[in-house]
């Protein structure tokens, strides 16, 4: 699987991110927005990863960019993850059907029924600028999307 | 592609260093007083110092991630406080060792213990004058690719292998003697 290209148009998805709330991509046009695709809440390096945008928040803000962290977790699992560790952006659930948002980014690992470390940043028309998709257990850092984030705007 | 990620903020005087300036390997911790992996990784870093001698200069920056840590700001700054009163590595030390309590209280305890000026201790964590300082060196870390806490680059590239102290030790002996060979070499 290879994952989608700079260039392309992002997919739409319409997802949930709390058990009754759902979130569509298309809501963000004319915001840059960073997808972050990790592999299972709870997990060590995940914490770690989206602890560390957290960090970021104000850094993110001032490209008014929005964040998104998608996996396979089901709502409920991803509401007590974000509860516990105090995330100030949605976590949204590609559950059903499982990880077909992912596959749609090409980032979903079969074998494993998880999608990829993966980071896409999506200028403000949802066009992807930039991609990036670690080893799985290696936290990408942030670095790449804030410089990414800073070619958008020029 | 994946591309290594490197010290974006070159290490100067202007840094916190243990060991020769002109050492032959460095070693950066951008580490959190808080983050319990610092503190796992505080005696071995100490041990390989240790062992290393004059062949190591030990630079840290300050990583706080305080969105987990609530204390951890608070920790970053008092070090940089005793820092301006020439104890930085004392602080650093005396935190890391008594990390399960950290707080407003022990900051202030340990001040005294180090004997620094209390006044003007509390003074500048009350004032805030060393947030923008914290600020700076959390965002150069970013820029340089440090992931989560212990971020360590060697040589100026970032570190994700094991810093168990024979592998730590191992890898930073063989870049010292790598680094020693090139300087041989004329020309």
């Amino acid at each position: 699987m290879t994952a989608l290209k700079v260039g392309a148009t992002a997919p739409e998805f319409t997802l949930p991110s709390t058990p009754d709330q759902k979130v569509s991509l298309s809501e963000f046009r004319g915001r840059p927005v960073v997808l972050v695709f990790y592999p299972a809440d709870w997990s060590p390096v995940c914490g770690d990863q989206l602890g560390l945008y957290t960090e970021l928040k104000d850094e993110f803000a001032k490209f008014n960019a929005e964040i998104l962290g998608i996996s396979v977790d089901g709502s409920w699992c991803h509401l007590e993850f974000a509860k516990d560790r105090r995330y100030p952006f949605p976590l949204l659930s590609d559950f059903e059907p499982k990880g077909a948002t992912a596959k749609a980014y090409g980032v979903y690992r079969e074998k494993e029924g998880i999608s990829e470390r993966a980071l896409f940043v999506l200028d403000r028309e949802g066009i992807v600028r930039w991609s990036f998709v670690s080893p799985v257990g290696i936290n990408p850092g942030a670095d790449g999307i804030l410089k990414a984030l800073e070619q958008l705007n020029k | 592609m994946e591309e290594r990620s490197v010290l974006s903020i070159p290490v100067t005087k202007n840094d916190h260093f243990q060991g020769p300036f002109d050492a032959p390997v460095t070693l950066v911790e951008y580490g959190d007083y808080e983050c319990p992996h610092c503190g796992r990784a505080y005696p071995i870093v100490k041990e390989v110092q240790k062992k290393m001698g004059a062949r190591l200069r030990f630079v840290f920056r300050n990583f706080p991630l305080t969105n987990a840590h609530p204390n951890a700001e608070l920790a970053a700054e008092s070090a940089e406080a005793a820092g301006s009163q020439g104890k930085f590595w004392e602080m650093h030390d005396l935190l890391y060792e008594n990390q399960e309590t950290l707080g407003g209280e022990l900051v202030q305890s340990l001040a005294k213990d180090l004997n620094l000026n209390l006044k003007k201790f509390v003074d500048d964590i009350e004032t805030r004058k060393f947030k923008e300082h914290v600020k700076k060196d959390f965002m150069g870390g970013v820029k340089s690719g440090v992931n989560g806490t212990p971020g360590f680059f060697i040589k100026d590239v970032r570190y994700d292998d094991s810093w168990d102290p024979d592998t730590l030790s191992s890898i930073l002996e063989a870049a010292a003697q790598n680094q020693s060979k090139m300087r041989r070499t004329p020309g």
